[in-house]
Protein backbone atom coordinates (compact mmCIF):
# COMPACT_ATOMS: atom_id res chain seq x y z
CA UNK A 1 0.00 0.00 0.00
CA UNK A 2 1.37 3.42 -1.21
CA UNK A 3 1.03 6.28 0.69
CA UNK A 4 -2.97 6.74 2.03
CA UNK A 5 -4.92 3.73 1.27
CA UNK A 6 -7.98 3.78 -0.53
CA UNK A 7 -10.67 3.18 2.11
CA UNK A 8 -14.29 2.55 2.12
CA UNK A 9 -16.92 1.77 4.59
CA UNK A 10 -19.71 -0.80 3.67
CA UNK A 11 -23.15 -0.20 5.13
CA UNK A 12 -25.66 -2.89 4.94
CA UNK A 13 -29.10 -1.56 5.84
CA UNK A 14 -32.65 -2.75 5.55
CA UNK A 15 -35.32 -0.20 6.10
CA UNK A 16 -33.08 2.36 8.40
CA UNK A 17 -34.20 5.60 7.35
CA UNK A 18 -33.96 7.26 10.93
CA UNK A 19 -30.64 6.06 11.18
CA UNK A 20 -28.79 5.54 8.00
CA UNK A 21 -28.53 9.75 7.46
CA UNK A 22 -26.24 9.72 10.62
CA UNK A 23 -24.54 6.33 10.06
CA UNK A 24 -23.14 8.21 6.65
CA UNK A 25 -22.72 11.69 8.58
CA UNK A 26 -20.69 10.11 11.37
CA UNK A 27 -18.07 7.92 9.19
CA UNK A 28 -17.39 10.75 6.69
CA UNK A 29 -16.89 13.03 9.43
CA UNK A 30 -14.63 10.73 11.10
CA UNK A 31 -12.83 9.84 8.36
CA UNK A 32 -13.43 12.27 5.24
CA UNK A 33 -10.94 9.82 2.94
CA UNK A 34 -13.42 7.47 3.48
CA UNK A 35 -16.07 6.61 1.05
CA UNK A 36 -19.28 5.23 2.21
CA UNK A 37 -21.13 2.80 0.32
CA UNK A 38 -24.69 1.93 1.41
CA UNK A 39 -26.33 -1.24 0.21
CA UNK A 40 -30.03 -0.61 0.74
CA UNK A 41 -30.92 -4.64 1.08
CA UNK A 42 -34.57 -3.83 -0.54
CA UNK A 43 -35.68 -1.42 1.61
CA UNK A 44 -39.39 0.05 1.13
CA UNK A 45 -38.92 3.01 3.25
CA UNK A 46 -36.47 6.42 2.57
CA UNK A 47 -33.29 4.40 3.34
CA UNK A 48 -31.65 4.86 -0.13
CA UNK A 49 -32.75 8.91 -0.04
CA UNK A 50 -31.47 9.29 3.35
CA UNK A 51 -28.35 8.11 2.64
CA UNK A 52 -27.61 9.63 -1.04
CA UNK A 53 -28.20 13.00 0.93
CA UNK A 54 -26.02 12.27 3.85
CA UNK A 55 -23.33 11.91 0.72
CA UNK A 56 -23.47 7.82 0.49
CA UNK A 57 -23.10 5.82 -2.44
CA UNK A 58 -26.18 4.36 -2.73
CA UNK A 59 -26.21 0.61 -4.37
CA UNK A 60 -30.10 -0.41 -4.21
CA UNK A 61 -30.82 -3.86 -4.24
CA UNK A 62 -34.23 -4.49 -6.32
CA UNK A 63 -35.41 -6.71 -3.50
CA UNK A 64 -33.97 -7.93 0.08
CA UNK A 65 -31.21 -10.55 -0.08
CA UNK A 66 -30.91 -10.87 3.47
CA UNK A 67 -27.88 -9.76 5.34
CA UNK A 68 -25.33 -12.02 3.30
CA UNK A 69 -26.31 -11.38 0.24
CA UNK A 70 -26.29 -7.18 1.19
CA UNK A 71 -22.89 -7.13 2.27
CA UNK A 72 -21.19 -9.40 -0.32
CA UNK A 73 -22.69 -6.99 -2.68
CA UNK A 74 -20.75 -3.89 -1.24
CA UNK A 75 -17.76 -6.51 -1.08
CA UNK A 76 -17.80 -6.59 -5.01
CA UNK A 77 -18.22 -3.03 -5.11
CA UNK A 78 -15.46 -2.67 -3.40
CA UNK A 79 -13.18 -5.27 -4.65
CA UNK A 80 -14.16 -4.11 -8.24
CA UNK A 81 -13.50 -0.62 -7.42
CA UNK A 82 -10.15 -1.37 -5.95
CA UNK A 83 -10.14 -0.53 -2.45
CA UNK A 84 -6.72 -1.08 -0.70
CA UNK A 85 -9.35 -1.22 3.20
CA UNK A 86 -12.79 -2.01 3.63
CA UNK A 87 -14.24 -1.24 6.77
CA UNK A 88 -18.08 -3.03 7.73
CA UNK A 89 -20.40 -0.81 9.92
CA UNK A 90 -24.47 -1.78 10.65
CA UNK A 91 -26.75 0.62 9.33
CA UNK A 92 -28.50 1.06 12.42
CA UNK A 93 -25.82 2.77 14.55
CA UNK A 94 -24.16 0.42 17.13
CA UNK A 95 -21.03 0.97 15.24
CA UNK A 96 -19.70 4.14 17.03
CA UNK A 97 -17.37 5.39 14.36
CA UNK A 98 -14.75 6.76 17.01
CA UNK A 99 -13.94 2.68 17.74
CA UNK A 100 -13.02 2.65 14.38
CA UNK A 101 -9.38 3.08 14.43
CA UNK A 102 -9.37 -0.10 17.08
CA UNK A 103 -10.90 -2.35 14.08
CA UNK A 104 -8.48 -0.74 11.82
CA UNK A 105 -5.01 -0.59 13.14
CA UNK A 106 -4.30 -4.17 12.58
CA UNK A 107 -4.83 -4.67 9.06
CA UNK A 108 -3.53 -1.33 8.64
CA UNK A 109 -0.19 -2.19 9.90
CA UNK A 110 -0.09 -5.84 8.09
CA UNK A 111 -0.88 -7.91 11.15
CA UNK A 112 -4.48 -9.11 10.27
CA UNK A 113 -6.21 -9.76 7.03
CA UNK A 114 -9.54 -9.16 9.25
CA UNK A 115 -9.86 -7.76 12.42
CA UNK A 116 -13.22 -8.14 14.09
CA UNK A 117 -14.55 -5.95 16.65
CA UNK A 118 -15.86 -7.84 19.78
CA UNK A 119 -18.30 -6.17 21.85
CA UNK A 120 -17.09 -9.11 24.36
CA UNK A 121 -13.37 -9.44 24.56
CA UNK A 122 -13.05 -6.50 26.82
CA UNK A 123 -15.41 -7.87 29.37
CA UNK A 124 -17.30 -4.02 29.40
CA UNK A 125 -21.03 -3.63 29.39
CA UNK A 126 -23.47 -5.18 26.51
CA UNK A 127 -26.61 -6.13 27.56
CA UNK A 128 -28.35 -8.61 25.94
CA UNK A 129 -30.78 -11.47 26.89
CA UNK A 130 -30.07 -14.54 28.69
CA UNK A 131 -31.23 -16.81 25.84
CA UNK A 132 -28.80 -14.66 23.47
CA UNK A 133 -25.96 -15.04 25.60
CA UNK A 134 -26.00 -19.01 25.50
CA UNK A 135 -26.23 -18.98 21.93
CA UNK A 136 -23.07 -16.18 21.88
CA UNK A 137 -21.43 -18.54 24.05
CA UNK A 138 -21.78 -21.88 22.35
CA UNK A 139 -20.71 -20.19 19.00
CA UNK A 140 -17.83 -18.79 20.57
CA UNK A 141 -16.81 -22.06 21.62
CA UNK A 142 -17.39 -23.97 18.31
CA UNK A 143 -15.89 -21.14 16.04
CA UNK A 144 -12.32 -21.28 18.59
CA UNK A 145 -12.46 -24.65 18.75
CA UNK A 146 -12.26 -25.14 15.05
CA UNK A 147 -10.03 -21.92 14.45
CA UNK A 148 -7.80 -22.79 17.16
CA UNK A 149 -7.88 -19.02 18.29
CA UNK A 150 -9.52 -17.83 20.95
CA UNK A 151 -12.83 -15.46 19.19
CA UNK A 152 -15.56 -14.67 21.94
CA UNK A 153 -17.65 -12.28 19.68
CA UNK A 154 -18.91 -14.30 16.27
CA UNK A 155 -21.74 -12.04 15.11
CA UNK A 156 -20.30 -8.82 15.08
CA UNK A 157 -20.79 -7.25 11.83
CA UNK A 158 -18.39 -4.34 12.62
CA UNK A 159 -15.04 -5.33 10.97
CA UNK A 160 -11.93 -4.15 8.72
CA UNK A 161 -10.39 -6.23 5.75
CA UNK A 162 -7.81 -6.06 3.34
CA UNK A 163 -7.71 -6.79 -0.33
CA UNK A 164 -7.15 -10.36 0.52
CA UNK A 165 -10.02 -10.69 2.46
CA UNK A 166 -11.82 -8.69 0.13
CA UNK A 167 -11.34 -10.92 -3.17
CA UNK A 168 -12.49 -14.32 -0.69
CA UNK A 169 -15.56 -12.82 0.48
CA UNK A 170 -16.05 -10.65 -2.78
CA UNK A 171 -16.16 -14.64 -4.50
CA UNK A 172 -18.10 -16.38 -2.09
CA UNK A 173 -19.97 -15.39 1.15
CA UNK A 174 -22.13 -17.27 3.60
CA UNK A 175 -26.29 -16.17 3.34
CA UNK A 176 -28.12 -15.78 6.09
CA UNK A 177 -26.43 -14.79 9.12
CA UNK A 178 -22.58 -14.72 7.71
CA UNK A 179 -20.30 -13.47 10.06
CA UNK A 180 -19.71 -16.89 12.06
CA UNK A 181 -19.43 -18.84 8.90
CA UNK A 182 -17.49 -15.55 7.62
CA UNK A 183 -14.92 -16.11 10.56
CA UNK A 184 -14.48 -20.01 10.21
CA UNK A 185 -13.93 -19.23 6.13
CA UNK A 186 -11.30 -16.63 6.42
CA UNK A 187 -9.38 -19.32 8.85
CA UNK A 188 -10.03 -22.59 6.61
CA UNK A 189 -8.39 -19.97 3.77
CA UNK A 190 -5.32 -19.50 6.20
CA UNK A 191 -5.98 -15.43 6.20
CA UNK A 192 -5.14 -14.49 9.61
CA UNK A 193 -8.02 -13.35 11.97
CA UNK A 194 -8.07 -10.71 15.01
CA UNK A 195 -10.19 -9.64 17.16
CA UNK A 196 -10.29 -6.22 18.83
CA UNK A 197 -12.44 -5.13 22.08
CA UNK A 198 -14.78 -2.49 20.97
CA UNK A 199 -17.45 -1.22 22.54
CA UNK A 200 -20.97 -0.73 20.24
CA UNK A 201 -23.77 1.30 21.41
CA UNK A 202 -27.22 0.10 21.41
CA UNK A 203 -30.08 0.05 19.01
CA UNK A 204 -31.71 2.87 17.98
CA UNK A 205 -34.34 1.82 16.34
CA UNK A 206 -35.36 -1.48 15.34
CA UNK A 207 -34.93 -4.48 16.59
CA UNK A 208 -32.29 -7.22 15.78
CA UNK A 209 -32.99 -9.40 13.21
CA UNK A 210 -32.28 -12.55 15.27
CA UNK A 211 -35.82 -12.99 17.24
CA UNK A 212 -36.19 -15.41 20.02
CA UNK A 213 -38.24 -17.92 18.08
CA UNK A 214 -36.02 -18.05 14.82
CA UNK A 215 -32.63 -18.41 17.34
CA UNK A 216 -33.31 -22.71 17.54
CA UNK A 217 -33.53 -22.56 13.53
CA UNK A 218 -30.54 -20.29 13.50
CA UNK A 219 -28.56 -22.87 15.41
CA UNK A 220 -29.04 -25.37 13.93
CA UNK A 221 -28.55 -24.17 10.35
CA UNK A 222 -25.41 -22.40 11.94
CA UNK A 223 -23.93 -25.57 13.35
CA UNK A 224 -24.88 -27.53 9.94
CA UNK A 225 -23.12 -24.88 8.20
CA UNK A 226 -19.81 -24.97 10.19
CA UNK A 227 -20.04 -28.31 10.40
CA UNK A 228 -20.52 -29.09 6.50
CA UNK A 229 -17.94 -26.45 5.97
CA UNK A 230 -15.17 -28.39 7.35
CA UNK A 231 -15.71 -30.80 3.95
CA UNK A 232 -15.27 -28.20 1.60
CA UNK A 233 -12.91 -27.29 -0.83
CA UNK A 234 -11.68 -23.70 -1.13
CA UNK A 235 -13.28 -21.41 -3.01
CA UNK A 236 -11.24 -19.55 -6.36
CA UNK A 237 -10.97 -16.05 -6.42
CA UNK A 238 -12.71 -14.11 -8.51
CA UNK A 239 -10.53 -12.59 -11.57
CA UNK A 240 -10.26 -8.93 -11.13
CA UNK A 241 -13.02 -6.63 -12.26
CA UNK B 1 -45.83 -60.69 22.51
CA UNK B 2 -49.60 -58.85 21.92
CA UNK B 3 -49.10 -56.92 18.35
CA UNK B 4 -46.86 -57.75 15.67
CA UNK B 5 -43.31 -56.39 15.18
CA UNK B 6 -40.88 -54.98 13.33
CA UNK B 7 -39.03 -57.70 10.95
CA UNK B 8 -35.17 -57.62 11.31
CA UNK B 9 -34.82 -57.55 7.83
CA UNK B 10 -37.11 -54.87 7.16
CA UNK B 11 -35.86 -52.31 9.98
CA UNK B 12 -32.06 -53.39 8.20
CA UNK B 13 -33.25 -52.29 5.21
CA UNK B 14 -34.97 -49.08 6.03
CA UNK B 15 -31.74 -48.24 8.63
CA UNK B 16 -29.43 -48.69 5.33
CA UNK B 17 -32.21 -46.18 2.83
CA UNK B 18 -32.28 -43.77 5.56
CA UNK B 19 -28.48 -43.02 6.13
CA UNK B 20 -27.63 -43.78 1.87
CA UNK B 21 -30.36 -40.20 2.33
CA UNK B 22 -28.12 -38.10 4.77
CA UNK B 23 -25.31 -39.15 3.25
CA UNK B 24 -26.32 -37.68 -0.40
CA UNK B 25 -27.83 -34.59 1.05
CA UNK B 26 -24.23 -34.11 3.24
CA UNK B 27 -22.76 -34.63 -0.48
CA UNK B 28 -25.09 -32.14 -2.09
CA UNK B 29 -24.00 -29.56 0.74
CA UNK B 30 -20.54 -29.97 0.84
CA UNK B 31 -20.53 -29.79 -2.71
CA UNK B 32 -22.55 -26.59 -2.76
CA UNK B 33 -25.61 -27.91 -4.66
CA UNK B 34 -27.43 -27.64 -1.79
CA UNK B 35 -28.09 -24.29 0.43
CA UNK B 36 -27.91 -25.18 4.08
CA UNK B 37 -31.57 -22.98 4.61
CA UNK B 38 -33.50 -25.70 1.95
CA UNK B 39 -30.96 -28.65 3.70
CA UNK B 40 -32.50 -28.27 7.18
CA UNK B 41 -35.98 -30.28 6.55
CA UNK B 42 -34.05 -32.79 4.55
CA UNK B 43 -31.33 -33.67 7.20
CA UNK B 44 -34.56 -34.16 9.91
CA UNK B 45 -36.22 -35.74 7.58
CA UNK B 46 -32.82 -38.62 7.09
CA UNK B 47 -32.87 -38.47 11.21
CA UNK B 48 -36.03 -39.11 12.59
CA UNK B 49 -35.97 -41.94 9.62
CA UNK B 50 -32.91 -43.24 10.64
CA UNK B 51 -33.70 -43.37 14.30
CA UNK B 52 -37.32 -44.84 13.77
CA UNK B 53 -35.70 -47.40 11.50
CA UNK B 54 -32.95 -48.85 14.01
CA UNK B 55 -34.72 -48.25 17.02
CA UNK B 56 -37.07 -50.96 16.83
CA UNK B 57 -38.77 -50.86 20.45
CA UNK B 58 -39.31 -47.15 19.78
CA UNK B 59 -41.33 -48.07 16.44
CA UNK B 60 -43.40 -51.17 17.60
CA UNK B 61 -44.38 -48.83 20.91
CA UNK B 62 -44.95 -45.62 18.25
CA UNK B 63 -47.20 -47.92 16.14
CA UNK B 64 -49.51 -49.26 19.53
CA UNK B 65 -49.88 -45.30 20.05
CA UNK B 66 -51.23 -44.84 17.06
CA UNK B 67 -53.73 -48.58 17.14
CA UNK B 68 -51.17 -49.75 13.93
CA UNK B 69 -51.66 -53.63 15.14
CA UNK B 70 -50.76 -55.35 12.68
CA UNK B 71 -47.53 -53.60 10.87
CA UNK B 72 -45.60 -51.53 12.49
CA UNK B 73 -43.35 -50.88 9.65
CA UNK B 74 -46.15 -48.96 8.12
CA UNK B 75 -45.83 -45.88 10.72
CA UNK B 76 -42.04 -45.17 8.62
CA UNK B 77 -44.19 -44.59 5.67
CA UNK B 78 -46.88 -42.72 7.63
CA UNK B 79 -43.47 -40.82 9.06
CA UNK B 80 -41.78 -40.21 5.19
CA UNK B 81 -44.77 -39.48 3.67
CA UNK B 82 -45.75 -36.48 6.40
CA UNK B 83 -41.95 -34.86 5.91
CA UNK B 84 -42.67 -35.17 1.47
CA UNK B 85 -45.14 -33.35 1.90
CA UNK B 86 -43.84 -30.71 4.47
CA UNK B 87 -40.94 -30.41 1.90
CA UNK B 88 -43.44 -29.98 -0.64
CA UNK B 89 -44.94 -27.07 0.39
CA UNK B 90 -42.00 -25.21 2.02
CA UNK B 91 -40.96 -25.56 -1.92
CA UNK B 92 -43.99 -24.55 -2.98
CA UNK B 93 -43.74 -21.02 -0.94
CA UNK B 94 -39.82 -20.92 -2.18
CA UNK B 95 -40.85 -20.90 -5.70
CA UNK B 96 -43.59 -18.84 -5.49
CA UNK B 97 -40.95 -16.15 -4.29
CA UNK B 98 -38.52 -16.36 -6.38
CA UNK B 99 -41.08 -16.19 -9.15
CA UNK B 100 -42.19 -13.14 -7.83
CA UNK B 101 -38.45 -11.99 -7.67
CA UNK B 102 -38.00 -12.69 -11.32
CA UNK B 103 -40.91 -10.51 -12.13
CA UNK B 104 -38.70 -7.74 -10.31
CA UNK B 105 -35.39 -8.20 -11.84
CA UNK B 106 -37.14 -8.60 -15.57
CA UNK B 107 -38.56 -5.58 -15.14
CA UNK B 108 -35.44 -3.40 -13.28
CA UNK B 109 -33.34 -4.82 -15.73
CA UNK B 110 -35.82 -3.91 -18.86
CA UNK B 111 -36.00 -0.47 -17.06
CA UNK B 112 -32.24 0.06 -16.78
CA UNK B 113 -32.28 -1.00 -20.64
CA UNK B 114 -34.18 1.46 -21.73
CA UNK B 115 -32.15 4.54 -19.20
CA UNK B 116 -29.04 3.28 -21.48
CA UNK B 117 -30.27 3.25 -24.76
CA UNK B 118 -32.05 6.88 -24.11
CA UNK B 119 -28.50 8.10 -22.80
CA UNK B 120 -26.50 6.65 -25.69
CA UNK B 121 -29.12 8.35 -28.48
CA UNK B 122 -29.05 11.59 -26.53
CA UNK B 123 -24.58 11.51 -27.00
CA UNK B 124 -24.64 10.71 -30.55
Amino acid sequence: MSAEPRRIAIVPAYNEERAIGRVVAELREFDPGLDVVVVSDGSVDGTAAAAAAAGAIVVRLPFNLGIGGAVQTGFRYAWEHGYDLAVRCDGDGQHVPAELPKVIKPVLDGEADIAVGSRFAGGEGYRSSASRRIGIRVLALVVSTIARQRVTDTTSGFQALNRRALELFAADYPHDYPEVEGMVMTIKHRLRLREVPVQMREREHGRSSITALRSVYYMAKVLVALFVGLFRRNVVPMEEG
Amino acid sequence: MIAAGTPLKVSIAATLASLVLLLVVFELIRSRRLRERYALLWLLTGIVLVVLSAWRGGLNTIAGWLGVRGYPPAVLFAVGLLFVILVLLHYSTVISRLSDQNVVLAQRLALLEERLNERRERRS
